[in-house]
């Protein structure tokens, strides 16, 4: 008996003193928390100024995070959401579930990007990407690349973020003719995966000559691997941006701390982490400007990116016209 | 004996309800959450490809399985057994891994079209309907061996001698004691294998070159994450379970029982097959299957090998993690196997129970992590339950397999034991204890292997449910891939496939040690 009432009392003190540590959990995609994402350094340096415990919930991919708002609902634990990307903010403010951030934010995007509900935290240009060693000529534009007889593999549109992002990208290039260039194309594509991860393995794995992923891709090869011989191909028509953005919940629990946590990603300590952990383009450019071996990259002369509620209204007949010109 | 039968069938009904709630339960709460949703001609093709690859890759394994099973029945070879484990690697392994070792053989720049282009012949692709029954093969052919061999095994040593003193040449061996043990053992295989690659996912998408490859699985995935129409979502897994009640109930119309009777637990003596042309073609039959099932698997071997010296951080956690989480699904199926096969051998709600058992087998696991997540969402963190949730779910996945593997036997000790067991007044703890485990022994450390090797390997509903903790080797592996580490993700399956392989090979030895 006396043990119980000890175990209650250490059960209560313990309480109090969990009580008095806010919890700020933030729901984002597994390749963001995993110890080569920027979820380390983004945490420690978060704690160490918010005197509040940060939670990393992982769900998949964007998508996945966007389907676990949704099965959450209302009574969600998740107080900021961050990694979802322009083709599916639309259908995120749909919900009604995230509140307005209310801040005022710079960004060094190469669009301009205001959203009410929605910050940018990073950003990067699909691309097709290439090992110079075995393709000396890439394709320089979609149109070239479905005239040629160079095999890609890309991603599941209805599974997969950057699949859905070529999408955008054929119908924000070409509109109505995205059909044309998508039967053109169909000859070209060795084979369409869930993921992204499967399609870039396959791509290593010298399946196809190329494979739909970011112009900053053949950073990680050349920072972490000291590999240069991938490159992405640069095309004519634009390449199409992937902004990804968080946002609070309206049900959050913590809703300073949730502020105060959209602003950290702002910050140089959340940025700076950026290119060598995520390998996209940080939001704001750090002071010390981006890591060497960015600067070989190419750099698209036009930007793409249909407004959100585009991107929702086209992704159906979009994915119909895709299975029907590669169903053939 | 009334009472521990009536214990028994009460405790096989529970097991029966349980897997009820958890895959028919789950998508009544995705159903009630959606609403009705009618489906379209695209979920419609969908359909009718997912049944279309799922048959032709069924009838392919075990067409193909019928000449190995029967090469290994009746050879006895150095490496034999060896070569019996090594075969049930490839249903073992993460399919991407798997799809990878296949590439490394069958794709563009995989040995085969170097070897062709060496030769000055013209490529071949792997992409297509083709490569999604081929990777089907290779998973499910040792699965389908393994099925039918003990078939084999369960005909009576006595049966073959009487045959060799009546002088029966091969043909008659085959029409009077091998054709009617097919005609016991191969529908339940064929549904085996219909069931597993009716829920094929990456497979069928990765392999089958586009959206002409498109599965009931990827419908439902879609419909999940992209569109969130749960409605659509449940009414898809309500058709892959329609789709399996029809093939389940087919195949109990064609099923015949041998009836061999009972043997004296001899050694099989085959006199028939000792001709050079049978040992030659045996030979070629097992040294063919042995290249299309171990050379991928050795390359996925090399391809991992560069890596091991620099691990990833988390790789032990994860890995312990793992193994702990197959340990207790292992123990959690095996007992509820034993239950549900005990109860059904019984007799009373058999075909009831039986069809529960393979309920898990059509169960969609996107659609049964999602109910989970539904039920448990608002009363617990699900990252607290990640692993609980994760040994439980992988349980009931591997169930069916292990039922099919455990219950042949149990039907044969019974048939052979029973009236002698019952006219001892064998029942209860000491029936289970003398007569029943020694005799099952070897199957079920047989099973047992295949559980915990198929619960390292699954991802099953853990991607829904992880945190920051909580992490398993597959997890790790997808997050590997995921932030460009290829070259260490290869190392991780390799870890992932050895300890698989090695607690598959603990289990396996462990129960054969007491047969030898």
């Amino acid at each position: 008996m006396r043990s119980s009432i000890i175990a209650l009392g250490t059960l209560l003190t313990a309480t109090m003193a969990a009580a008095q540590t806010p919890v700020l959990t933030v729901l984002t995609y597994e390749s963001f928390i995993s110890e080569w994402g920027p979820g380390p350094a983004v945490e420690k340096a978060f704690e160490a100024e918010c005197a509040c415990d940060l939670q990393f919930v992982g769900a998949g991919d964007g998508a996945a995070v966007l389907a676990r708002v949704r099965l959450e609902g209302e009574a969600s634990d998740t107080d900021v959401v961050l990694g979802l990307d322009t083709n599916l903010t639309a259908a995120a403010a749909a919900t009604g579930l995230f509140a307005p951030h209310g801040l005022v934010a710079a960004n060094d995007l190469p669009v301009a990007f205001d959203d009410p509900l929605f910050l940018p935290f990073d950003w990067g240009w699909f691309a097709f990407v290439y090992d110079k060693t075995k393709l000396a000529t890439p394709p320089a534009s979609l149109e070239a690349l479905a005239a040629s007889d160079v095999t890609i593999v890309i991603q599941d549109p209805r599974s997969s973020t950057p699949g859905l992002g070529l999408l955008m990208w054929v119908k924000a290039a070409y509109g109505d003719r995205s059909g044309v260039i998508w039967a053109g194309l169909s000859d070209n594509v060795v084979t369409v995966t869930p993921g992204w991860s499967e399609a870039y393995g396959l791509f290593l794995e010298g399946e196809a000559d190329m494979v739909l992923s970011y112009t900053t891709s053949p950073a990680y090869h050349l920072i972490a691997e000291g590999d240069d011989t991938k490159a992405a191909a640069a095309f004519s028509e634009g390449h199409y941006l992937q902004v990804e953005v968080a946002g609070k919940l309206a049900s959050t629990d913590q809703p300073e701390l949730a502020d105060r946590f959209l602003a950290f990603m702002g910050s140089e300590a959340f940025q700076s982490v950026i290119p060598t952990t995520n390998w996209m383009y940080p939001a704001v450019t750090p002071a010390a400007g981006l890591p060497d071996g960015f600067a070989t990259l190419i750099k698209p002369e036009a930007s793409l990116l249909l407004p959100a509620a585009e991107a929702e209204a086209l992704r159906a007949p979009s994915v119909t016209e895709w299975r029907a010109a590669l169903a053939r | 004996m009334a009472r521990s039968a009536g214990a028994i069938s009460r405790a096989g009904a529970a097991v029966g309800a349980a897997l009820g709630l958890l895959t028919l339960g789950t998508l009544g709460v995705v159903l009630a959450r959606g609403g009705t949703a009618s489906l379209g001609p695209a979920d419609w093709a969908a359909v009718r490809f997912t049944v279309m690859q799922a048959a032709v890759s069924a009838v392919l394994s075990v067409g193909l399985a019928v000449p190995v099973a029967r090469a290994l029945a009746r050879r006895q070879f150095p490496g034999r057994r060896l070569l019996i484990s090594l075969m049930g690697a490839p249903f073992l392994l993460p399919v991407i891994v798997a799809i990878l070792g296949l590439l490394a053989v069958f794709g563009r720049a995989g040995v085969l079209n170097d070897g062709l282009a060496a030769l000055g012949l013209p490529p071949v692709s792997i992409y297509g309907l083709h490569g999604v029954v081929l990777a089907h093969v290779f998973f499910n052919l040792p699965l389908a061996v393994r099925m039918i061999l003990s078939g084999w095994q369960g005909i009576p040593a006595e049966r073959f001698r009487l045959a060799a003193a009546l002088g029966f040449g091969p043909a008659d061996i085959f029409r009077h004691l091998e054709r009617p043990m097919l005609r016991a053992v191969l529908p339940g295989a064929l549904v085996a294998v219909f069931l597993i690659c009716l829920t094929s996912f990456a497979v069928a998408l990765t392999l089958g070159g586009g959206p002409r490859a498109t599965t009931v699985e990827l419908a439902i995935y879609q419909a999940l994450r992209f569109e969130f129409d749960l409605g659509r979502a449940a009414a898809l897994a309500a058709v892959q379970f329609a789709l399996c009640a029809v093939v389940v109930l087919v195949a109990g119309q064609i099923a015949l029982p041998a009836g061999f009777g009972p043997g004296l637990d001899r050694r099989v003596e085959r006199w028939d097959a000792s001709s050079r042309g049978l040992r030659a073609l045996d030979a070629g039959v097992i040294a063919l299957v042995a290249a299309f099932l171990l050379v991928p698997l050795a390359l996925v071997v090399l391809r991992g090998l560069p890596g091991l010296g620099a691990l990833p951080d988390g790789l032990w956690a994860a890995a312990t993690q793992s193994v702990i989480v197959a340990l207790i699904s292992t123990a959690l199926c095996l007992a509820a196997t034993l239950v549900l096969a005990l109860a059904i051998v019984q007799g009373r709600g058999a075909g009831l129970l039986e069809a529960a058992a393979m309920l898990p087998l059509a169960a969609s696991s996107l659609v049964l992590g999602t109910g989970l997540f539904l039920i448990v969402h608002p009363l617990l963190s699900p990252a607290r339950l990640a692993l609980p949730v994760t040994a439980l779910v992988n349980a009931a996945l591997a169930l069916p397999f292990a039922l099919r593997l455990i219950l042949p036997s149990l039907r044969s000790i019974e048939a052979a034991h029973g009236r002698l067991a019952d006219a001892l007044g064998l029942v209860g703890m000491a029936r289970l204890r003398w007569l029943v485990l020694p005799r099952l022994r070897p199957v079920l450390g047989f099973a047992a292997g295949v559980v915990a090797a198929l619960s390292m390997g699954d991802l099953g509903v853990i991607a829904l449910f992880a945190g920051e903790g909580g992490t398993t080797l597959p997890l790790l592996i997808q997050r590997l891939m995921g932030a460009y580490r290829m070259e260490a993700a290869a190392s991780a399956a390799l870890v992932l496939v050895g300890l698989s392989f090695g607690l598959f090979w603990l289990f396996d030895r462990g129960g054969r040690d007491a047969a030898a």
